[in-house]
């Protein structure tokens, strides 16, 4: 079997999954795995630009799929992680240019290879979302703590659960803190509350994924941005380690009660 | 001061907007996931109210049902009160 494939979704558009897919590939890099990002989102790609390897493109996941190029050339080395390949979407062609079968082989061919496959999904339900769930072992859903994005979020682990690939396991992007204390947010409690799914990273709303995405260079790879330290704990949880969860402001008494209800109530720091 | 309070022992502002969200998201998740309108529910509910009292007398100002989330799942919950000399033929 090999690698396991793991898809990032949403739902609802704008919510981080191409910053997600980039900075966990990063993350799990730099843990020492073999891992190729996937850009599934056929007419809008981005994951290129966020890992900064859009003027190496020479072939895309179309190419692949209507046999211009072989999957190999279509696979850009990244030169800053040696052990991270994109396969890069196509921009000028649409969804229907790749059939959730054609993701199935594509993935199996790369399965010996590698240890992680990531899948960077479009917004929708439609087709694009299809494609890029038919082949994953586990699939990422990320949410922003917010009433549509939890809402869209929580009909995606409905549309897997009826494709037997759910329940997924939960991303919580962009949380302002701040805003959580002054119960303006909702907390990652509320949100997982209401989504019943295992929670397997909280990400802050941070500069740091404007400025690295800004330079090609995923928050991941600095050491001081707390974006980057959260995706590298998910990069660490997807591995197998067990990761408590971090203060997202250095407050030490937040952090004490949201470890202690993850433990207590859902499954676990990890 | 309450709020303030709160604040300290980082209870959150209870009367924030979050809450609010939470509330409403919730209303909305249980008919979404049912594929159930609220009117649709409300007759739901007056039927079995109505299938109910052919047998027995109920107390329907202290009626209570309810779509509770259970993990992933959702369960109706009825809370009837009989009253028990009442009973109707
Ligand atoms: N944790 C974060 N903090 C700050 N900005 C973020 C964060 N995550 C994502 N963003 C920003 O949100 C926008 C949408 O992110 P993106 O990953 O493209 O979403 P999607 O792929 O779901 O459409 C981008 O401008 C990105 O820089
Ligand atoms: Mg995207």
């Amino acid at each position: 079997m090999g690698a396991r494939v793991i898809t990032v979704t949403s739902g609802k558009g704008g919510v981080g999954k191409t910053t997600a897919t980039a900075n966990i590939s990063v993350a799990l890099a730099q843990l020492g795995k073999k891992v190729v990002a996937i850009d599934a989102d056929i007419g809008l790609r981005n994951l290129d630009v966020i890992l900064g390897l859009e003027n190496r493109i020479v072939y895309d996941l179309v190419d692949v799929v209507e046999g211009r190029c072989k999957l190999r050339q279509a696979m850009i080395k990244h030169k800053a992680y040696p052990d991270l390949y994109l396969i890069p979407a196509a921009q000028t062609r649409d969804k229907t240019a790749v059939s959730p079968s054609d993701m199935v082989d594509i993935t199996q061919q790369l399965r010996d290879e590698f240890d992680f496959i990531l899948i960077d999904s479009p917004a929708g339900i439609e087709r694009g979302f299809r494609n890029a769930v038919a082949p994953a072992d586990d699939v990422l859903i990320v949410t922003n703590p917010e009433v549509s994005s939890v809402r869209d979020a929580d009909r995606i682990i409905g549309l897997l659960e009826a494709e037997e690939k759910g329940p997924g396991k939960l991303v919580i992007n962009r949380v302002k803190i701040g805003m959580v204390r002054r119960g303006e947010m909702l907390s990652m409690e509320d949100v997982v509350d209401i989504l019943a799914i295992k929670l397997i990273g909280v990400v802050p709303d941070d500069e740091s994924v404007l400025l690295s995405s800004n330079r090609g260079e995923p928050a991941a790879g600095d050491l001081n941005s707390k974006a980057g330290q959260a995706f590298r704990n998910i990069a660490r949880r997807l591995s197998g380690e067990e990761v408590p969860f971090m203060s997202l402001d250095g407050s030490e008494s937040f952090f004490q009660r949201f470890v202690r209800f993850f433990s207590g109530s859902v499954s676990g720091p990890g | 001061m309450n709020q303030l309070l709160d604040r300290l022992m980082g209870r959150g502002n209870a009367s924030g907007s979050a809450k609010i969200a939470k509330e409403r998201l919730q209303f909305v998740l249980v008919h979404d996931r049912l594929d159930l309108s609220p009117e649709k529910l409300k007759e739901l509910k007056d039927e079995i109210l109505a299938v109910i009292s052919k047998y027995v007398a109920i107390d329907r100002n202290n009626v209570e049902i309810s779509i509770e989330q259970r993990k992933r799942d959702n369960w109706l919950v009825a809370d009837i009160p009989l009253t028990p000399d009442d009973k109707k033929d």
